[in-house]
């Protein structure tokens, strides 16, 4: 396997607000000092509690924000030191799904039309097809393109909102909290359909949590994080059986779960509804 | 329990019947609204006649007629002309962030800093008094009004995840400002242009009766008061009837936005 996406000391800050006319005070620590390597086909998942940088990880991956220091390699290219339209054609290979299948949506458009945007914008031809091929590789009708995200539930939504990041057939996603604002049972619904689709289309997934079931049940491999930091990294069988870190057995009595049994592929692994 | 919306009916029966007697006066009025007939001054209502004459014999009933027509016009023609300045300000500012916002919305302050009456005054004194002017002026005040509202508006709907995914979709902020941005604020943008027709009814009356605004033989409501003012012991009603409308028309499109507004927040609408 070759290694998708590489990220080599990223460090990002938010600037703090002023309390004395004087002193400009210590900026926000989001991010610091993170390295991680993905390769191809392969789930890394990222866990931490809130605060811990996991988020901000994210949004640097996707380019939604510049790291102060070190690089994002995507398939070798740096994703900050090459030109505008050449990242244009980058962000067709790597795509998000968001924490609220509520927002990710804009109310104002069919689904067909949100999951055919990230098709304009790549100026792709035919896309009733691929939206209605979309929308049946994560179980909805093809029918369901002219219908409102307000017709649709939790789960289904973020069905729709998967469909959109698989639309362009990336290579990796990126998926930010993905199941946490639904339903334990839909929960298991969307990891399976994930898993499902990481098999059939070689996907490489960046599966970030602050849910340890949630990571342990999809992730080949365990990121842990603290206050910017990585605190731990391995394979999530060995994370699980034994941990290194303090926090992370904190994490584990805290969650009281067992990784899956048996390692990739993924599609030994399922979830019980 | 839903309270039945007074102010809504109220507000469209008002503005509605305003905007049906504008309408009516293209291609129908009583009279001709500019016909002088001196022997017949000061003509109490009668059925020629429904709101009698004034004190150069012309119809009342057809010069508010064709009043509420110019004053429509000119408080439509600068709201949209206004408005579309200030919304593509707005949310330009919006989409760009930075110092572009900074530098756009600083200028609108300062705009909505400067009275706007005084403005208008200022116009008609270098360029002349019309109608012209007068557009002019009061699409001046609503640039900055619009301005804040749209960006205000736009700068909450860039907050939404949609708008990430959008840009992990790969489109540029002018495309996502066209195809998210400017739907979600729509509605917020029609109630204030509801309010501000309202607004920009009475700047029209007031710029008129300053003799700012549209010029005789053109009837305004402004105006007509002006005119009646000297003749307030003779003939009091002159004055009664033009101020009437002004009322009428700018409470009508005052509640209707007022309403549209309460209807269009779920958080008011949860309280009725």
């Amino acid at each position: 396997m070759t290694v998708l996406l590489q990220a080599r000391n990223l460090r990002r800050t938010y600037p703090r607000p002023r309390t004395t006319l004087f002193q400009r005070p210590e900026p926000l620590v989001a991010v610091s000092g993170v390295s991680l390597a993905l390769e191809r086909g392969e789930t890394l998942g990222i866990v931490g509690e809130s605060g811990s940088g996991k988020s901000t990880l994210a949004r640097m991956v996707m380019g939604f924000e510049r790291p102060e220091a070190g690089q994002i390699l995507f398939d070798g290219t740096d994703l900050n030191a090459v030109p505008a339209r050449e990242l244009q054609r980058l962000r067709t290979k790597f795509q998000m799904v968001f924490q609220d299948p509520y927002g990710s949506l804009d109310p104002r458009h069919s689904v067909g039309w949100s999951i055919a945007e990230p098709l304009r914008a790549a100026r792709i031809d035919n896309r009733p097809a691929r939206v209605a091929e979309a929308l049946e590789q994560v179980g909805l009708n093809h029918g369901d393109a002219a219908r409102f995200p307000h017709e649709f539930s939790g789960g289904q939504r973020q069905r729709i909102a998967i469909a959109r990041a698989i639309a362009l057939r990336p290579a990796l996603i990126v998926a930010d909290e993905a199941v946490s604002a639904l339903d334990v049972s839909v929960q298991a619904q969307i990891l399976n359909l994930l898993m499902d689709l990481q098999e059939d289309l070689g996907l490489a997934m960046l599966f970030i949590s602050h849910d340890l079931a949630v990571v342990a049940a999809i992730s080949d491999r365990l990121l842990v994080m603290k206050q910017g930091e990585v605190v731990e990294t391995g394979a999530t069988a060995d994370v699980f059986a034994s941990p290194a870190h303090a926090y992370t057995r904190s994490l584990l009595t805290a969650a009281q779960v067992a990784p899956a049994t048996g390692s990739s592929p993924a599609s030994n692994r399922k979830v019980p509804a | 329990m839903r309270r039945f919306p007074v102010n809504l009916v109220l507000g469209a029966a008002l503005a509605g019947s305003v905007t049906l007697v504008a309408l009516l006066s293209f291609i129908w009025t009583p009279y001709d609204h500019a016909a002088i007939a001196v022997t017949n001054k000061f003509a109490s209502p009668s059925f020629a006649h429904w709101l009698g004459t004034d004190q150069l014999g012309r119809d009342v009933v057809s010069q508010l007629m064709v009043a509420a027509r110019n004053s429509m016009i000119v408080a439509f023609v600068s709201v949209v002309l206004g408005g579309g300045i200030g919304i593509v300000l707005g949310v330009y500012a919006s989409a760009r962030g930075g110092w572009v916002e900074n530098l756009i919305m600083r200028v609108s302050d300062l705009s909505l800093a400067f009275p706007a009456l005084l403005f208008a005054i200022m116009l008609a004194a270098v360029f002349g008094p019309s109608l012209q002017n007068t557009v002019i002026a009061i699409a001046f005040i609503n640039i900055p009004i619009f301005a804040r509202i749209s960006r205000g508006a736009a700068n909450q709907v860039w907050t939404r995840e949609f708008m990430l995914a959008g840009q992990a979709a790969g489109m540029g902020r002018m495309t996502l400002t066209f195809d998210h941005v400017m739907p979600n604020i729509a509605a917020a943008i029609i109630v204030q242009a509801t309010i501000e027709f309202a607004v920009a009814l009475l700047a029209e009356a007031a710029l008129s009766y300053l003799g700012l605004g549209a010029q005789p033989p053109a009837p305004s409501w402004g105006r007509m008061l002006s005119d009646a003012q000297t003749l307030l012991y003779l003939a009091p009603q002159l004055a009664i009837y033009p101020g009437l409308c002004i009322v009428i028309s700018v409470l009508g499109f005052g509640l209707l936005g007022d309403s549209i507004r309460d209807l269009s927040d779920p958080r008011l609408r949860r309280e009725r």
